[in-house]
């Protein structure tokens, strides 16, 4: 349990840089949702908007992997 | 990591979820150089060597009525094929062999990574921060050779008023260089969390050895847990391979055509 | 960095032989990494370009095309097995035809044999009848004859006993005249 501060310091910076990827959850969550009822509404267009819906997961999720990367040079490279 | 391995002297749980990340040589313990056959090696030959034998060998036959393994290999084909001339356009044909070669690579590793021992090469930034820097400075090249300084108007929106065009074209110019960094680090991030999870109830799974009050509740749970997480990364393994492959195809796309 | 290392091979092993941090960071092992990932592209990239993707490709047209040829082999079959049932259903009525014409000529035939022997037996009949009248006549005739004797003997016998004698010829003019009447 010996340790400095900094370290302690870097951790519960990772900890909290962690919330971010909840963010990257709710977008994701949003893009496949508006696509779903979209796709509910209009089935014969969907099958074409998948490959956009993908596009717009990674986007939002990129930056949940920001907050990832910001945690993991935390916990490793401060 | 280190203080949880020493734990492991004093008979506790053992957890190394990071241990199956190390790149070890294969023929001795010496230290890895550069051009050390490494598990790296052999992992990364394993995969070529079944694509290999999935695209040649499986098509060898040539038949026109395919047999299983030409169907799967005409289905890869096809697929990405679509994807190309769907999301790059029909002049990005030319780059197909080049992502073809990127998303059998990720798919291959992905998988072949999911095997019971196997190293996973694509878990490593190094190798994804490659894979993503190729394809960030194929396109960037690509854009400057076909449209001159025009391929600046990537970043110079002109459907946006006036007054907010240079903030725009800050952001723009930020999100496309921090491109690779989100195209390597997605992949490599999703394949590294999810088998280290894996690693960590498999850690928790030889509970019932310490105690079997508890374990009898933790063992079953973890192995539980163990097999629902892999099954959520057999799918992640594709989806990832899919989505670095659409990337590259968008990011083509801004190459190719970027007044769009 | 959570310890410092000891006699390992690697910053990025402990002494165990554990991960020291990530194995993802770990500077050591990106040159080898990289140029291995490398040669697995470039040996990747090649296999695929100059082998396999063409090899999927001429497969895949060498399909379409089979697929457009044997579609019109299909149209052609087709079109040939209207043909047959055309040909069929020709068949079927000119043999309809012929039924019929034999039929009628059996029947022809039949009816003519059958008008042929009735024919016949009417001929017999007639025959018969004829034959039949003739002997009637010649009975009649033979009757009529001994008639005439019979009288011719009664008138002579008559006028025998009428004490005169009788001329046979007159006798015989006058009972046929009689005969006659």
């Amino acid at each position: 349990m010996e340790g400095d501060i900094v370290q302690m310091g870097a951790y519960i910076g990772a900890g909290l840089a962690c919330t971010g990827m909840g963010g990257a959850a709710v977008g994701v969550g949003h893009v496949v949702g508006n696509y779903l009822s979209g796709a509910l509404r209009n089935p014969s267009a969907a099958g074409g908007q998948i490959a956009t819906m993908f596009i717009g997961i990674a986007f939002s999720e990129a930056l949940g992997i920001f907050s990832f990367l910001v945690a993991l040079l935390l916990m490793f490279a401060v | 990591m280190a203080t949880e391995a020493q734990g492991a002297d004093s008979g506790g749980l053992v957890f190394h979820p990071m241990d199956q990340f190390i790149v070890r040589p294969l023929f001795g313990d010496g230290a890895v150089g550069l051009f050390t056959l490494t598990n790296v090696t052999l992992w990364m030959a394993i995969a070529v060597a079944a694509i290999f034998a999935l695209l040649v060998l499986g098509t060898s036959k040539r038949a026109i009525v395919p047999g299983r393994t030409q169907s799967i290999a005409e289905l890869a084909y096809d697929f990405i094929r679509k994807m190309v001339e769907d999301v790059a356009g029909k002049d990005a044909l030319p780059f197909f062999p080049y992502i073809m070669t990127l998303f059998m690579f990720i798919v291959f590793a992905n998988f072949i990574g999911l095997l019971p021992m196997a190293y996973t090469t694509t878990s490593h930034i190094a190798v994804t921060a490659v894979l993503a820097m190729l394809v960030f400075l194929t396109v960037t090249i690509l854009g400057f050779v076909k449209h001159g300084v025009g391929f600046l108007g990537l970043f110079w929106i002109t459907a946006a008023p006036l007054p907010l065009r240079p903030v725009l074209a800050l952001i723009e110019v930020i999100s496309y260089f921090v491109r690779p960094v989100s195209h390597s680090i997605r992949l490599a991030g999703n394949m590294m969390a999810g088998h280290a999870v894996i690693k960590v109830f498999a850690a928790f799974a030889p509970m019932i050895a310490l105690s079997v009050g508890v374990g009898i509740l933790v063992t079953p749970l973890s192995i539980l847990a163990i097999s629902a997480i892999y099954a959520l990364e057999v799918l992640v393994a594709f989806i990832q391979a899919y989505v670095f492959t659409i990337l590259t195809c968008v990011y083509l796309r801004d190459a190719l055509h970027p007044h769009h | 960095m959570a310890t410092e290392t000891h006699d390992a091979v690697s910053a990025c092993l402990d002494s165990g032989g554990g991960a020291v941090g990530m194995p993802q960071l770990c500077g050591d092992w990106f040159g080898n990494q990289i140029f291995w990932l490398a040669i697995a592209l470039v040996v990747l990239y090649f296999i695929l370009s100059r082998i396999a993707l063409p090899r999927i490709a001429a497969v895949l047209a060498e399909r379409q095309g089979t697929i457009t040829n044997d579609l019109a082999a299909a149209e052609d079959l087709k079109s040939k097995a209207a043909e047959a049932e055309e040909a069929y259903k020709q068949a079927l009525a000119d043999a309809k035809a012929e039924a019929q014409k034999i039929v009628a000529e059996t029947k022809a035939s039949i009816k003519k044999d059958l008008d042929r022997a009735n024919e016949e037996a009417d001929a017999e009949i007639k025959a018969k009848t004829a034959e039949g009248e003739k002997k009637i006549a010649e009975i009649r005739e033979g009757a009529l004859d001994a008639v005439k004797e019979v009288a011719k003997d009664v008138t002579t016998e008559l006028v025998a006993s009428m004490g005169q004698k009788a001329d046979g010829r007159s006798v015989s003019a006058a009972v046929n005249a009689r005969m006659k009447g």
